[in-house]
């Protein structure tokens, strides 16, 4: 699977492995721009895409989400992090306004139960995006 | 130059000069501690110099600060930091934070650690480091006053610090770097110097957020499964499914036609009944040269497990026994029996009982467990993610022969803890492994592993009673526990009661009904068991927190008052378990009271929700959590959720806000639906599927946290916000159904009744 090769390979190792079945989240990238779980996305299915990682999120500046991220202090243990960035990342690529029912629907795990957070984040990303684009 | 502050106490004060003239203040151990050479490559300058462990100014004025603890989500490689910082008298956007690894050292009196206390457990980073990393940072500042002072020749009473520099009245100001290299060459101060009043705090206390957040956005951030190195094979291990169960024969020769997979190696379990000081399981490992392999590997193994003494154990059979054992009532222990409980029974106008059901539950860090080790003839070296690195360090000398002192151990930020790190068998592992093969090995455990492989917090069923007179008021309490010991097959519990981690005598409402009884029942069990967040705490206090309310319903009393009269007037009682020596009735009782206003309670509703309550002390620290919940269809929707929390003088508020929303959502993630289950002698769950923690939506959206503010000196943090969680969440579901769920997880028991 694409997250052993990111991991053990490329040395990417801001993908995390978490459960290894896709249930948990930790793996998550982007695929062609859109949230895949790594762990149980095939290097077939991987070969010739565009694969962005937690690493590749920062441009020239940190991306709003991680921005967010830091101004919101999600981070516990910090583990799960990297997939619930990539996560938000997706949703926000696809609804910029996100309602509460939207971000809900990130079923990313987090044992720190830092998810009040993660919604707030959410928030203030969306925010910070459309400041940019003003 | 090395040269000590008082002798007398155990570590002192030092400091020692770089060659690049930094100026380093540390706990220092031995006397004669010439030139510490074992330093943590972060903490090395541009020129290599000799380092102290926790200080370094460089000439720039870049200020460094080592930190100490595990990193497991709680917080403290910031609010270390910030005690040393506090004092040093910086601004905490000058510091640079650095992780220092295990810093064992021998000394004249045995071994030791120049970093003092490393551990991650029991709430007790902040306790234990309040007094004594604010004087490694008071310290320091002293001798830069001093260097100033010589520097200008002007007495240090007319020179104060601020942010980094010293300042003079006439205005003139040195920055630290500019007076490190002549501070370091002052004898230290002969008395403790004098730390700051809390009036003068402008770190502690400041919210502050977790230090390196910029590393953990952007992937950088390094765990201990992000480790790898030159050479090292990438392990995996079958593990005998069955408790205590043994490897009859296996045969590997699909395993080794795998592309990658170099060894096949068996591992031994433990002695059947020793303490667990080494691996948990007997298994065959797997090497290959990356996971993806390993794991392959591992699947094409053909292993015949042969079944343990245990082969029949079920959690059925688990509960019956409990049971049984509390109906006969013989063979108990006694916890604790002040006045008459057996005489107040007889005297009662009415008595009432409940038993309530705790599961085995797993510790499910979103890291699985695994290490990173290197075993060469003269030195070995360890890279993981921990929270017990002395034990780690310890292990890896029984096991290789090796000093302590040529081990190197280094911690890295850990993806949880939870308890599950404070054992080390998956160190015993590696090192097995690792000299097996005669290479580096990176040990790596996949979720089922980790799932069916842990340190369970016990299982255990709790029977209550309560007599209560004609005016309502409780006057006897009886709390019988019928548990699976949490002290099983640990050596280093050999000495403590078998209750130990199940019943604590001193809880409440112990001392504050005349007439108690509590008594505690063995149930046997191969299950291995450990410390799981808040261990003893989260086991009985759903029992005592749900039962006070069940006697509140019954005797048509308010549930908050009916707990306020019992804790009474504010004062202190002895609690002679952790957190103690006193437990403080009124500080108790003044988060409850300010839960209750919070959620508002007593407030009629008629909107079907339901509002429930609890309070508790866990080690040190005080919490109240209530929940306003509905039941629409198969779902507890919980509409707020609050909780008030006072840990004494507060270092990080964003860090203990923190610490009690996520012990809020894990404590509800795990009351309604976690269960570690067993059949035919072996663990049911697998993966996240079946062990499924709570997802955002099904999370409270917020947990509105209130932080009392108060002077008493800080405890702990972690633990605090996780006991009261699943009673008040019962407590709730009962206000919203009258339907009394005394059987954890509360889901799947409250679908059953409903």
């Amino acid at each position: 699977p694409l997250l052993w090769f990111l991991r053990d390979t490329l040395r990417l190792t801001g993908t995390k492995f978490g459960c290894g079945i896709g249930a948990c989240g930790a793996c998550t990238v982007l695929l062609d721009g859109k949230a895949a779980r790594a762990c149980v996305t095939p290097m077939q299915a991987a070969a010739t895409h565009k694969i962005t990682t937690i690493e590749g999120l920062e441009t020239d500046a940190l991306h709003p989400v991680q921005q967010a991220w830091i101004e919101l202090d999600v981070a516990q243990c910090g583990y799960c992090q990297a997939g619930q960035i990539m996560a938000a990342v997706d949703l926000l690529q696809r609804k910029p306004k996100p309602g509460d029912d939207d971000i809900a629907m990130i079923g990313n795990l987090c044992r720190c139960g830092t998810y009040p957070r993660v919604r707030k984040a959410i928030l203030r990303a969306a925010e910070l995006i459309q400041g940019d684009k003003k | 130059m090395s040269a000590p502050v008082d002798a007398g106490r155990r570590r002192f004060l030092a400091v020692s000069l770089g060659t690049g003239g930094a100026l380093l203040v540390g706990l220092r151990v031995a006397l004669a501690d010439p030139a510490p050479a074992d330093l943590p490559m972060e903490l090395l300058g541009d020129d290599l110099t000799e380092l102290g462990p926790f200080i370094r100014i460089e000439r720039d004025n870049r200020i460094f600060i080592g930190a100490r603890g595990c990193e497991i989500g709680q917080g403290v490689m910031t609010s270390l930091p910030m005690l040393i910082a506090e004092e040093l008298d910086v601004d905490w956007n000058q510091v640079r934070v650095v992780q220092l690894p295990f810093g064992y050292i021998d000394t004249d009196k045995g071994p030791s650690n120049k970093y003092g206390d490393q551990g991650a457990g029991g709430s007790t980073s902040i306790p234990d480091a309040w007094q004594e990393l604010r004087e490694v940072g008071a310290t320091a500042r002293w001798l830069l006053l001093q260097a100033a002072s010589h520097e200008w020749n002007l007495p240090v009473d007319q020179l104060r610090s601020e942010a980094g520099q010293v300042i003079a009245a006439d205005g003139r100001r040195l920055s630290y770097g500019a007076l490190a290299r002549s501070a370091a060459s002052i004898a230290p101060p002969d008395q403790p110097v004098a730390l700051k009043s809390p009036e003068q705090f402008h770190i502690i206390g400041k919210p502050t957020r977790v230090v390196d957040a910029r590393d953990i956005v952007t992937g950088r951030s390094h765990y201990g499964i992000d480790t790898y190195a030159a050479n090292a094979l990438v392990a995996v291990i079958a593990r005998c499914p069955y408790l205590d169960g043994t490897m009859e024969s296996f045969d590997d020769s699909e395993t080794r036609r795998v592309a990658g997979v170099r060894d096949v190696i068996a591992i031994p379990g433990p002695a059947p009944g020793a303490p667990f000081n080494g691996v948990l399981a007997a298994g065959v490992a797997v090497l290959a040269d990356t996971t993806w392999a390993a794991l392959k590997g591992r699947d094409a193994l053909k292993v015949t497990w042969k079944e343990g003494p245990w082969s029949k154990e079920s959690t059925a059979a688990l509960t019956a026994s409990a049971n049984d054992l509390l109906d006969k009532n013989e063979g108990g222990v006694g916890v604790r029996s002040d006045g008459d409980f057996a005489k107040a029974r007889k005297q009662a106008r009415q008595v009432i009982e409940a038993r309530y059901e705790m599961p085995f539950l797993a510790h499910a860090t979103m890291e699985p467990p695994g290490a990173l080790i290197e075993i060469k003839q003269d030195s070995a070296r360890l890279i993981a993610s921990l929270q017990n690195p002395d034990g780690a360090s310890k292990l890896i000398a029984d096991m290789t022969g090796l000093a302590q002192k040529d081990i190197s151990v280094r911690m890295t930020r850990a993806g949880g803890g939870f308890g599950r790190r404070l054992k080390n068998d998956f160190v015993a592992e590696a090192v097995l492994i690792a000299k097996a093969a005669g290479k580096p090995v990176k040990l790596m455990w996949t979720r089922e592993d980790d799932l069916q492989h842990d340190f369970y917090r016990p299982f255990g069923v709790h029977a209550l009673s309560a007599t209560i007179d004609r005016k309502k008021h409780v006057t006897g309490w009886s709390h019988r526990c019928a548990a699976t010991p949490r002290n099983y097959r640990d050596a280093g519990m050999k000495e403590r009661p078998i209750f130990t981690g199940c019943l604590e005598p001193d809880d409440f409402p112990a001392g504050l009904v005349a007439n108690l009884d509590k008594t505690f029942f063995s149930v046997a069990s191969g299950m291995p068991r450990g410390w799981w967040r808040a261990p003893l705490h989260t086991f009985h206090a759903f029992a005592v927190q749900s039962f006070i309310d069940e006697i509140a319903v019954i005797t048509r009393q308010d549930a908050v008052k009916l707990r306020l009269d019992l804790l009474g007037e504010p004062r202190q009682i002895p609690y002679q378990g952790h957190g103690g020596p006193m437990f403080d009735t009124g500080r108790l009782a003044h988060v409850l009271e300010l839960c209750a206003e919070k959620i508002g309670w007593g407030a009629r509703r008629d909107d079907g929700h339901g509002i429930g309550i609890a309070c508790h002390f866990t080690f040190g620290g005080y919490a109240a959590h209530a929940f306003e919940v509905s039941i629409d269809g198969s779902d507890l929707r919980i509409h707020r959720a609050v909780c008030v929390v006072d840990v004494g003088r507060v270092v990080n508020p964003l860090g203990v806000e923190a610490q009690m929303m996520g012990g809020t959502i894990d404590a509800v993630s795990t009351a309604m639906h976690l269960a570690i289950t067993l059949k035919d002698g072996q663990v049911q769950q697998k993966n996240f599927p079946d062990y499924p923690l709570l997802r955002m939506a099904q999370a409270p959206q917020d947990v509105e946290v209130t932080i009392v503010e108060s002077d008493a000196d800080p405890s702990g943090a972690g633990e605090m916000g996780v006991p009261s969680v699943a009673p008040a969440l019962a407590n709730a579901v009962y206000a919203a159904t009258t339907v009394r769920v005394r059987k954890l997880p509360l889901m799947p028991e409250l679908m059953r009744m409903l």
